[in-house]
């Protein structure tokens, strides 16, 4: 028996990967998008994919959002099944009505004649200095739009088995990619990734009693670092990945939170309207009677994202989440 | 020395002297839309596809007039009319070979009716009770597209894949005069030409885009010339000259199955009706235009050179008539039916497998529906 030694990989590299072997297992997976073929994309995700496959495989389009989503609209309905990448959060924006008027919902308007296997990769999120319109976090927007699911990695495993079962998914699935956990390493094994999981499982990332963060993508090792912390605190956090947002996984979210009785979501993304309001709504409506107290949201503020030199007063830290834990009524038990 | 000339030294050195990629006149379209009807090249065109033609527009005249009967009537929601415009809706159809797709805007019903669909599933988007009646696949007809334009980037990525997998298919997609203004028409030229996608943009321009007339909407000498900024052919057509809107979509067809590249084609044409049943047009446009493009008729347009050429005589506009009477028949007869719908279909087609989240709302819907079963609808209260 061999033992494969397992290497430490980044997020990047393992989407590659996922890239390449979706597209070796499938002639209809293409890749396209600007800069993703010769460049090996702006963070190299793509990179070999156009000299291995082919330019007709992994294509470097004109840059224009709008017409790389709708082109691959009728290349889905030809039966190939596109892999786009938007580059940037915020670049996305001028294809959201090809996205909201047809990628999202031509299987309903066709009762199920035209479904459209597109993948919407969508590197989002702040924390890397980006200049304006490089950081936001636009998961509310997609996860606003019936039709579409939408899942977000934390960890190189996820990165790999989340974008592969995108590929496969006969529905098109927004996959944002936290841009600053692309150089994250982590133990993990290329020649044996983890069986590719359904899309809509979160994953307890940490056990503990005190209280659950519900969080997701880039606030994952936030909430884990804040969850260590803690400690100190006396807290025991458990710690719940949702790694889908749609389809939304209430069974092990409330599971942990009917243990704990306490709550706070953690997200970059705007509080107002934002999907921690939506999450908090479900866990009211869901576990009220094991509730402790209220459930909070630790999210950026809901200001346009900021100029990089001030994002990390934005983005929700170890110390916020801490304060926020803090907030949940523990004087009720002594 | 200056700091200008300094820096001078480190001038880099002077470009190239910089060529076009491309004479741009084989492009440019003809200074008047091409006719046929009236003209010499009339007597060169194929009979029978003249009278084919004739019939299809009768039946096209017919189709529209039922349809905005139906309006009134209050079996469709909607019905935006193409009275005018039939020979570029028959037209658009009759070029496409039976692997060819069309890509159609919420105007075309009657191109989509004379691809072979059947005209209620044409008109279930319209009628209400669902969106796309029809399976695209079965005609090869994608469906009816309400937002303006976004339909043409589907076009092109369709005809690119059909490419990539080497098949011998051509998309056509048909446009408005308005939706010439949109970004998605100008990402889906853009994408078209430099893929050489084999694809053929239709527009017809009917003068207005609900109310605003043309000048407010371009500055373009022609729509048409918009095609040179992308490097594609751009044509201008008499849109109401059927056999001359057959000829020039026919050749674009056959350029972009032979590898040619897409072509942009603007017929020009009128929308005698208004936009819609809701649209008030003696707001924006006097009757003595209507009345102009009235005598350019497309149907009269067609008859009076079949009937001057002697191949149609009162036997054979008769039979036209008859068989578009008979279409409407039928139609009326069907769209006076009430139409079967199943209210748990809201969540049959939504994705492949329903979320967690919808099949609890499925769950709602049945109880709900159960419970309208027991009582009757009147036993609810908040009606």
């Amino acid at each position: 028996m061999t033992t494969v030694a397992v290497k430490p990989a980044t997020m990047a590299q393992a989407l590659t990967r996922a890239l390449r072997d979706a597209m070796a297992a499938d002639p209809a997976v293409h890749v396209m998008g600007e800069d993703v073929g010769t460049l090996g994309g702006v963070f190299r995700v793509t990179d070999g994919l156009a000299k291995e496959f082919g330019e007709d495989r992994c294509t470097d389009t004109p840059l224009a959002e709008a017409g790389i989503l709708g082109t691959a609209v009728g290349m889905a309905m030809y039966g190939l099944r596109p892999v786009v990448e938007m580059q940037f959060d915020a670049f996305a924006y001028p294809a959201f009505e090809q996205l909201i008027s047809h990628v999202a919902r031509m299987r309903n308007r066709t009762r199920g004649k035209m479904p459209l296997p597109i993948t919407i990769r969508v590197p989002y999120g702040g924390g890397i200095g980006g200049v304006e319109h490089h950081s936001d976090s636009s998961e509310a927007y997609y996860m606003a739009t019936p039709g579409l699911h939408v899942v977000t990695p934390a960890t190189v495993a996820d990165a790999y088995g989340l974008l592969r079962a995108a590929i496969a998914s006969d529905d098109p699935v927004v996959v944002l990619e936290p841009k600053r956990l692309y150089w994250s390493k982590d133990s993990w094994n290329p020649e044996e990734p983890a069986p590719v999981e359904p899309i809509g499982r979160a994953v307890v990332r940490r056990s503990g009693r005190s209280a659950t963060l519900i969080t997701y993508g880039p606030s994952v090792p936030v909430c884990m670092e804040a969850a260590e912390a803690a400690r100190a605190e006396g807290w025991d956090l458990e710690v719940v990945d949702l790694r889908s947002l749609v389809p939304f996984d209430d069974e092990t979210v409330c599971a942990s939170v009917r243990r704990t009785g306490r709550a706070v979501v953690v997200h970059e993304s705007g509080s107002f309207g934002g999907p921690g309001g939506e999450i908090a709504a479900r866990v009211s409506e869901r576990c009220f009677h094991h509730l402790e107290a209220p459930v909070l949201r630790v999210a950026g503020f809901d200001v346009p994202y900021p100029p990089p030199m001030l994002e990390r007063h934005h983005l929700p830290g170890v110390d916020r989440i801490l304060d926020a834990v803090g907030r949940l009524q523990w004087e009720a038990e002594s | 020395m200056t700091v200008m000339e300094q820096r001078g030294a480190y001038r880099p050195t002077p470009p190239p002297a910089w060529q076009p990629r491309m004479d741009p006149a084989p492009l440019l379209p003809d200074a008047e839309p091409y006719r046929v009807l009236g003209t010499e090249a009339a007597a060169k065109a194929d009979p029978d596809l003249l009278r084919t033609l004739y019939a299809q527009l009768v039946r096209g005249r017919r189709y529209n007039a039922q349809a905005t009967a139906l309006t009134k009537q209050g079996r469709l929601a909607v019905y935006p009319s193409t009275t005018g415009q039939e020979a570029c809706e028959v037209a658009a159809a009759m070029v496409l070979q039976e692997r060819d797709w069309l890509f159609p805007s919420y105007r075309d019903t009657l191109a989509v009716v004379a691809r072979g669909v059947d005209p209620v599933e044409a008109l279930t988007l319209l009628r209400g009770d669902w969106h796309t009646g029809y399976d695209p696949y079965e005609h090869r007809v994608a469906p009816l597209c309400t937002p303006l334009a976004t339909q043409l980037p589907h076009a092109v990525g369709l005809a690119h894949a059909a490419r990539l997998k080497g098949d011998d298919v051509v998309a056509l997609a048909m446009v408005g005069d308005g939706g010439t203004s949109e970004g998605d028409f100008h990402e889906a030229l853009n994408f078209a030409a430099v893929w050489q996608a084999p694809v053929v943009f239709l527009v017809q321009n009917n003068g207005f885009a609900i109310s605003v007339p043309l000048a407010k909407q371009t500055a373009a000498p022609s729509l048409a010339h918009k095609a040179v900024g992308y490097g594609m052919p751009g044509r201008l057509v008499d849109g109401n000259d059927a056999a001359a809107v057959h000829e020039v979509l026919s050749d674009a067809v056959r350029h972009a199955r032979a590898g040619g590249g897409p072509t942009l084609v603007e017929a020009i044409t009128y929308r005698v009706d208004a936009h819609t049943n809701a649209d008030d047009a003696t707001r924006y446009r006097g009757d003595a235009e209507v009345e102009t493009w009235r005598e350019h008729d497309p149907i009269e347009l067609l008859e009076r050179e079949l009937t001057g050429r002697g191949l149609l005589d009162e036997a054979g506009k008769q039979a036209a008539r008859d068989a578009a009477e008979a279409m409407a028949a039928e139609l009326r007869a069907h769209m006076n039916q009430d139409p079967a719908l199943d209210p748990m279909d809201l969540f049959t087609h939504v994705y492949a497998e329903p979320t967690p989240q919808l099949r609890e709302q499925r769950d709602q819907l049945r109880a709900e529906l159960a419970a309208e079963a027991e009582t009757g609808p009147e036993g609810d209260t908040h009606r």
